[in-house]
């Protein structure tokens, strides 16, 4: 935790070309460094293999380290109630943390990140019966923390709060319903400088994101700056009945809310 | 998701020590066979001489050279229309310079961030020129340029990438210098290739010098914002100028003619992506697809198309 970010990068873009498993540094180092987070993150519990449970994929190479999307999946018959993704090496590795509701689909979950250097990512599972599930990642990608702030991050700012809803095909009551719900918002980690006046950005990012299908939770996010400008959190839920309205409510780190609210209509509507 | 309190996610953040604005673009991230040592310029307009860069990744075997770089004498005064991609392209440049004129070398222009085309500015110190640059250029410098040349040392050897050297003479809208009888027009330009694109023109030949705003052959890449290039490109269009030196492709296309397959591309990038993000279409699903009727008409197309898909599709899915 106490190296450089910068050091850890240069040494692994040595050789950046051929060398394919080129990495920031050994394993035994990422093992260190994951236990570390571990504790930080989830204390003394132990975390148990995730294999049949929890599933993270990731690009091997990012195509844009400041938007690269993930996506968690995890088994419908093993009762999770909750997913977090660590992202080992970046500043703020606790990229977010969801608590899913009763009608939250803990199956699917999808997120755009920014990955500062090459790096482990975790996705961890929690279960009914309290025990943690993991599954790893490595994803080749630099410099997404530090991406300069520019018109899109300007737009953003100048729309601030505005949200989209998309359904995935048309909403019948009883089965899950897939979503993705768009926040603009600049997400500022305070490592982006701005172009005009030369000085870095305020951190301020998304840090709670809820969202409720008639009264009824959804999820539950705790997001942080590891989450891309203009975060988009892709999810399911149960509707009960249709039709019916999703609510979402987000606060960000300065303790600004947002909220909207989309009609989601019954099939044939 | 615990019942146990959770520190704040602030207690986690690794200390933050990161400059240099990371960004990938234009780097190299193959090595490739490139084209042999020898430094060639050709004369594509009296007194305007033009190294057409290779269509590779910057490496050894091409010095970082893969840029489209050269030089316009005037009555008094050379221009150097930026200045290579590495220190030995820069010197290499030089030295081609000085076997034509020796006039003095007074101003360096540097047409945008991208290491391919700026690195060989130290070899040009000596000569105190003016380094010219848009006035958003210092900050994209001051980002990036650190970790562009830690990338390109590793490519090309240590101490060979060359210094950081910043403009001294900003561009904020146009301006134009007179090299003696050769009066030269600068435009800064809108987000677009990248936020800090320069063009010039030289109304005595009617050559427009757009730089990367125009790709002829190798793939575009896409840094600044979509809309604006397309934008951009009609306003150059409507220059009296009758030809082009591409920042990547031949030395000289016909202009506006060159430009034909950049808009096809850049076109269908913002039609497809709409259309993806109107059908749902996930983003990494649309990396996989969109402009891929491109494939085969431009060298390192899946080096760049992902990324550039992505950009397009960050930009376009809030329209
Ligand atoms: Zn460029």
């Amino acid at each position: 935790m106490r190296k450089s970010c910068l050091a850890l990068m240069v040494l692994g873009l040595l050789g950046p070309a051929t060398a394919i498993a080129q990495s920031t540094d050994d394993d035994a180092a990422r093992a260190e460094r994951w236990h570390e987070l571990q504790q930080a993150i989830f204390g003394d519990r132990t975390i148990g293999d995730g294999t049949g449970i929890i599933t993270l994929d990731a690009p091997q190479r990012a195509l844009d380290a400041a938007l690269v999307p993930i996506t968690i999946t995890t088994a419908a018959d093993r009762n999770v109630t909750g997913v977090a993704l660590v992202i080992d090496d970046n500043p703020g590795p606790l990229a977010a943390r969801v608590r899913f509701g009763p009608v939250g689909d803990p199956g699917f979950l999808a997120l755009r990140v920014r990955v500062n250097q090459y790096t482990l990512m975790h996705a961890v599972a929690e279960t009914s019966d309290g025990q943690l599930h993991e599954t790893a990642k490595f994803v080749k990608a630099a410099g997404g923390c530090s991406a300069p702030v520019g018109e899109n991050e300007a737009a953003s700012l100048a729309e601030i709060g505005r949200m989209k809803l998309r359904l995935q095909g048309e909403a019948v009551a009883g089965a899950p319903v897939e979503a993705q719900l768009m926040i603009r918002h600049p997400n500022f980690n305070g490592m982006q400088m701005d172009q005009l006046t030369r000085l870095y950005t305020p951190m301020r990012f998304v840090q709670v994101v809820d969202i409720s299908f008639d009264g009824a939770e959804v999820l539950h996010l705790e997001g942080d700056i590891s989450l891309s400008t203009d975060p988009v959190i892709g999810f399911r839920f149960l509707p009960g009945a249709l039709p019916g309205k999703l609510k979402v409510m987000v606060r960000d780190s300065d303790n600004a809310t947002y909220e909207a609210s989309f009609d989601v209509p019954a099939s044939g509507s | 998701m615990s019942s146990r309190p959770v520190p704040h996610p602030l207690q986690l953040h690794r200390r933050r020590v990161l400059f240099g604005g990371l960004c990938l673009c234009c780097l190299p991230t193959r090595l490739r066979a490139g084209s042999p040592a020898g430094f060639a310029t050709e004369e594509i307009a009296p007194g305007i001489h033009v190294r057409r860069g290779v269509d590779a990744e910057a490496a050894v075997e091409n010095a970082g050279g893969i840029a489209n770089v050269g030089f316009i004498v005037g009555g008094d005064a050379v221009l150097v229309t930026d200045p290579g991609g590495s220190l030995a392209d820069g010197e290499n440049l030089r030295a081609a310079i000085r076997r034509v004129t020796d006039l003095p070398i007074r101003y360096v222009v540097m047409s945008h961030v991208h290491p391919d085309h700026i690195f060989g500015a130290g070899a040009f110190r000596q000569d105190n020129p003016a380094f010219i640059g848009h006035a958003r250029l210092p900050q994209a410098l001051a980002q990036r340029g650190a970790y562009y040349r830690e990338r390109l040392e590793a490519v090309l050897g240590p101490g060979r990438a060359g210094p950081v050297v910043m403009p001294t003479l900003l561009v904020e809208t146009a301006t134009e210098l007179d090299l003696g009888d050769r009066a030269i027009r600068m435009t800064a330009h809108g987000p677009a290739h990248t936020d800090n694109d320069l063009s010039l023109f030289d109304r005595r030949s009617g050559t427009l010098f757009p730089a990367d705003l125009l790709f002829v052959g190798r793939v575009p890449s896409l840094d600044g914002s979509l809309r604006g290039w397309l934008q951009e490109l009609v306003a150059l269009e409507a220059l009296p100028a009758t030809q082009a030196v591409p920042g990547h492709g031949p030395a000289r296309v016909d202009w506006p003619a060159g430009s034909a397959d950049l808009k096809r591309y850049l076109h269908t990038l913002v039609e497809e992506t709409r259309a993806a993000i109107r059908a749902n279409i996930g983003i990494t699903a649309a990396t996989e697809t969109i402009a891929s009727g491109e494939r085969d008409r431009w060298a390192l197309f899946d080096d760049y198309n992902g990324r550039n898909v992505t950009r397009a599709y960050k930009e376009l899915e809030w329209e």
